[in-house]
């Protein structure tokens, strides 16, 4: 399955990786200096053998999932999986090797040997050698994401009280049901190369979410809502509410802290509304879009076409290609939203998925353009693809899932910027006279070339003259890219600035999963197209 | 090393079961082969192969449960994996729903090992890629393609006297053919157990050929089509419906299983009559695991060590059996149905070009894409075509056709069925093309 995953599916997958307790997802790792010493046994053996360029990633991944539903905890799943991937040039040409749990230079010297014989049978087959952007060695340097709360050393029983505790919430206000799970992710990564960088970085992400099921026996209807939570570049603290960090209205959403039982409460009661809520009639609506919901919309239509391997065909058997093509960029007058779209990458922002100090080819991160006052502007793009788009550097967005898996150009939080001029949803909304406000993110669907897309919501709201009119149910937009981005009139300031995010976005063969953020804030598209999605079986 | 004998990986789970202090504890064993070789523009990307050889002890005292993983055989290390797992499952909460371990099982012979597929080096992967990438090149097209061969076992132990071995082989191959001008794109997929039956030049013929007839396509009003779903097509949707087929969630109400007033719609017909699905681990064609809550052809799916064997799950049209947990089945009082690593949708004799020469006006669909479920209620999936989609008159394919986004539930598809030909093998599953009337599409697309 290419593009983004759904959490339950995805899950199986996301937890490779040894299963161990929880204590040993605290315990020490390896001393920086023996890093260092295995780093360099692959490098040397690497050069040895005549690769021209090589690098090293020594790393250490650490999972935990607390699963539960209503009163029972389902499962706990604690995972670490150690090793070293070893990248190098020879011949002109790419190879890559991988060894689990190795923890002697001669094991690591080996897979070093190993990738560049890989390398140099490849480049029979290698029409253009590979060019690297130049990249300068930062020497011995570290990075931590901020967290205030290490998620791995809050003790099992307080996230298992957490959950049971949101769930005799929801059950009573009304759930027939509700899952809940915690997902936290720790990565040790160790990087080095032959261009004389070693990197030591450690970083978190946390994903509290859940989903409440309520079901009328008489009609045999159910309908569920799912949590306004987002997967963060955060630690334990996410989960530490703050008054601040709630953004109220119709329903409350949430920005850097998350009040998961006041969300659930809300969600049970929402999910039986839904029972009875009108069914959506279709047509063109002013849709006015949460940034709970922006997210997974800026994520399909805007992060993945302007991926540039995408772009050069290097994903077409499986995630597609893109019709953001080379020509419209070289234009420079592409239109792909309106004059009030911005959109940016970047890999540095604080709390994001996507944020670490150098990525995983030893270049450090950064923010750039993609699309300026509605103008195609620029890609993204690691260090042997950027002369192709006349950059003197990478733009820091190369990424491997594991040890094992060789890195590739991954997509750098991608975010839409907020409006320049003070505008609040509350007064957006108001000059709406046929309108639906979304909030939450659903079912989402686009094509391989990334032109039509489906999306559905968690909670849909009529908007009659300016006015909130009742729920909606069976709501789901279809729209292209290009008309969607340049249909868009309004983007709120900066007080309405919130992020979303995905643990799970897929591509490549064997398939690799990558964890990134997109922020925005609320944004209004007009004359978009609505269809309703019942059915009867 | 990677792949023990039934004898090797006995005496191994033999020995960590020996080690064991509490009141129950299972062990499994699995190990694998797997290489790639991945290409784009014509040229090779990336490949590689890696080996696995890993060990999961699960220790039970009463209700409680843990379990640790280790990829090292020797005795100490063994034991140490047995101690760790006790460690956990005393420290776990206890789960209300915790079933006791299965004793010793009948297990069917499978027969999903083929050592043509176990031979598989490097060279005979590059020499693949090369007959699938060659006639591309000398076409003037470009072709972007996936191999991944693997080469597995599993095995299975508990102290209740359960012992299960299986190993098997499986390639995987896809080709995605496009002109030079970004306006023609085909595909084709297959899937095998025996690499012997793979011939990639012929794969990626059949590519070649819809990349080519698929440029200049014109664009029809969305709305509803009689579609012809090739295997590669009909696969996705067909999956997706038999996985929501669980039993608990159907009793729970929140299934397209539940049913008006409670209940379930179990013995309900639900499709029209022709329609039979069942699975078979013993089928030669898609050869399944012999134990193991499903999760596909390495048997290491499900760890609760149930015999897989012929289910029918819908007969003539009529909901004939949901899979269950062991829990869902005891509290329900039924046997414990697996869910299946594999299901057969019987057809009939007639090729693909027989459907298209009966078609007076339809839809070929080589390959739906991005399907994500729209409502789990009406089982309504959303998602594209994509990869050759074309327009049949009077028997004959006319011309290409813009893609479109469909909004359909199988369940609603398979009760507008005109014809099933006859099956082959797609995704590890046997399924016909299907025939389809009223199928709906709801807008087009401008993606190739």
């Amino acid at each position: 399955m290419a593009g983004l995953g759904t959490g339950a599916m995805m899950l199986p997958g996301f937890a490779s990786g040894r299963t161990v307790s929880p204590e040993a997802l605290m315990e020490p790792w390896l001393d920086v200096a023996v890093k260092k010493r295995l780093a360099d046994a692959a490098l040397n053996a690497a050069k040895s053998k005549g690769a021209t360029y090589a690098d090293v990633r020594i790393g250490r991944y650490l999972n935990q999932f607390v699963i539960t539903r209503e009163d029972k905890v389902q499962n706990i799943v604690n995972t670490e999986s150690y090793g070293v991937g070893i990248r190098v040039i020879a011949n002109g040409c790419w190879g890559f090797a991988a060894v689990a749990d190795a923890q002697s230079d001669a094991q690591i010297a080996k897979a070093a040997e190993d990738a560049v014989a890989i390398a140099k049978a490849n480049s029979r087959l290698m029409k253009e050698p590979v060019e690297l952007a130049p990249q300068k060695g930062f020497g011995e340097v570290s990075w931590k994401a901020p967290i205030k709360k290490n998620a791995f050393e809050v003790p099992v029983k307080e996230k298992v009280d957490l959950l049971l505790g949101v769930n005799d919430a929801a059950m009573k206000n009304g759930a027939n049901y509700v899952n809940s799970v915690l997902f936290m992710v720790n990565e040790q990564k160790y990087f080095a190369s032959t261009d004389g960088s070693y990197i030591d970085q450690d970083i978190h992400r946390m994903w509290p979410n859940f989903t409440v099921t309520a079901i009328d026996p008489a009609s045999g209807k159910f309908q569920t809502r799912n949590s306004l939570s987002a997967p963060m570049g955060m630690g334990y603290d996410y989960l530490q509410t703050n008054p601040k960090d709630k953004v109220t209205g119709i329903t409350t959403r949430y920005n850097m802290g998350y009040d998961m039982l006041e969300d659930i409460t809300s969600a049970a009661q929402q999910a039986k509304m839904k029972l009875s809520a009108k069914s959506v009639e279709a047509g063109k609506y002013d849709l006015v879009l949460d940034p709970s919901h922006l997210w997974l919309t800026i994520h399909e239509s805007v992060g993945h076409p302007l991926e540039l391997d995408r772009v050069l065909g290097y994903e077409a058997n499986f995630a597609g290609t893109s019709f953001a093509t080379l020509d419209k960029w070289q234009s420079k007058s592409f239109k792909y939203g309106s004059d009030q779209v911005n959109l940016i990458a970047d890999k540095t922002q604080v709390g994001s998925l996507g944020a670490v100090g150098w990525d995983d080819e030893g270049v450090n991160t950064k923010k750039w353009d993609l699309v300026k006052d509605g103008i195609l502007v620029n890609y993204q793009a690691i260090r042997d693809q950027a002369k192709i788009i006349g950059e003197k550097e990478s733009h820091g967005c190369c990424y491997a899932d594991s040890w094992s898996s060789v890195q590739f150009q991954r997509m750098a939080n991608v975010s839409l910027a907020s409006g320049k001029t003070p505008l609040s949803v509350e007064e957006m909304i108001k000059d709406v006279k046929k309108g639906i406000y979304i909030i939450g993110d659903g079912s989402f669907s686009i094509d391989q070339q990334r032109y039509n897309f489906q999306f559905g919501g968690q909670l849909f709201y009529e908007i009659k003259d300016g006015k909130i009119a009742g729920m909606l149910k069976d709501v789901a937009y279809q729209s292209n890219t290009q008309e969607f981005w340049n249909s868009c009139v309004k983007v709120c300031d900066d007080r309405d600035y919130r992020l979303g995010g995905s643990f799970f976005d897929g591509k490549g063969q064997p398939s690799q999963s990558s964890a990134v953020s997109h922020g925005s804030s609320t944004a209004r598209f007009n004359g978009v197209n609505v269809i309703n999605t019942a059915r009867k079986i | 090393m990677a792949v023990l004998s039934k004898e090797e990986a006995k005496q191994i789970i033999d020995k960590v079961l020996a080690f064991s202090k509490a009141d129950e504890i299972s062990a499994g064993l699995t190990g694998s082969r797997v290489g790639n070789i991945r290409y784009a523009r014509n040229s090779v990307s990336t490949s590689g192969e890696a080996t696995n050889l890993s060990l999961s002890v699960t220790s039970v005292y009463g209700k409680k449960s843990g379990t640790a993983t280790i990829n090292e055989f020797d005795d100490k290390s063994l034991e140490k994996t047995v101690r760790r797992a006790e460690e956990i499952a005393q420290l776990a909460p206890e789960n209300p729903e915790y079933v006791p371990m299965l004793g010793p099982q009948n297990y069917l012979e499978v027969n999903s090992f083929a050592e043509s597929t176990a031979a598989i080096n490097p060279d005979f992967r590059a020499e693949a890629a090369f007959k699938s990438i060659d006639p591309c090149v000398k076409k003037g097209l470009t072709s972007a393609g996936y191999w991944e061969d693997r080469t597995g076992f599993s095995a299975m132990g508990n102290n209740k006297g359960l012992f299960g071995y299986n190993k098997a082989t499986s390639v995987d191959f896809s080709i995605t053919v496009r002109t030079n001008d970004g306006l023609g794109s085909g595909y084709a997929a297959r899937d095998y157990n025996d690499v012997s039956k793979l011939d990639t030049a012929l794969a990626t013929e059949v590519a070649i050929q819809k990349a080519q007839a698929s440029s200049k396509a014109r664009a029809l009003e969305p709305g509803k089509y009689t579609v012809i779903l090739e295997p590669t097509a009909a696969v996705d949707l067909l999956q997706n419906m038999m996985g929501s087929m669980d039993a608990r969630n159907a009793d729970e109400g929140r299934s397209f299983l539940g049913k008006k007033g409670g209940g379930t719609r179990l013995g309900e017909k639900l499709f029209d009559e022709r329609v039979n699905i069942y699975s078979d681990p013993q089928n030669l064609e898609i050869p399944g695991s012999p134990f193991g809550g499903g999760g596909g052809r390495f048997g290491g799916g499900g760890s609760d060590g149930r015999a897989q064997e012929k289910v029918v799950w819908v007969e003539n049209g009529v909901v004939k059996n949901m899979y269950y947990s062991r829990y869902w089945a005891e509290k329900k009082g039924v046997k414990a149905i697996a869910p299946p690593s594999g299901f057969i949708f019987a057809g009939g004799t007639e090729s693909l070009a027989d459907l298209i020469k009966g078609t007076e006006k339809g839809i070929l669909v080589t390959r739906l894409w991005y399907i994500r479920a729209v409502d789990p209620q009406t089982l309504l999936y959303t998602g594209l075509t994509r990869d050759g989609t074309f327009y049949i008159e009077n028997g004959q394919i006319k011309y290409p056709v813009k893609n479109f986004r469909f909004n359909e539930s199988p369940v609603i598809m398979l009760n507008n069925l005109e014809a099933a030909g006859k099956p082959m093998r797609a995704s590890g599953n046997l399924i016909p093309p299907l025939k389809i009337r009223d199928f709906t599409f709801t807008s087009l697309s401008d993606a190739v």
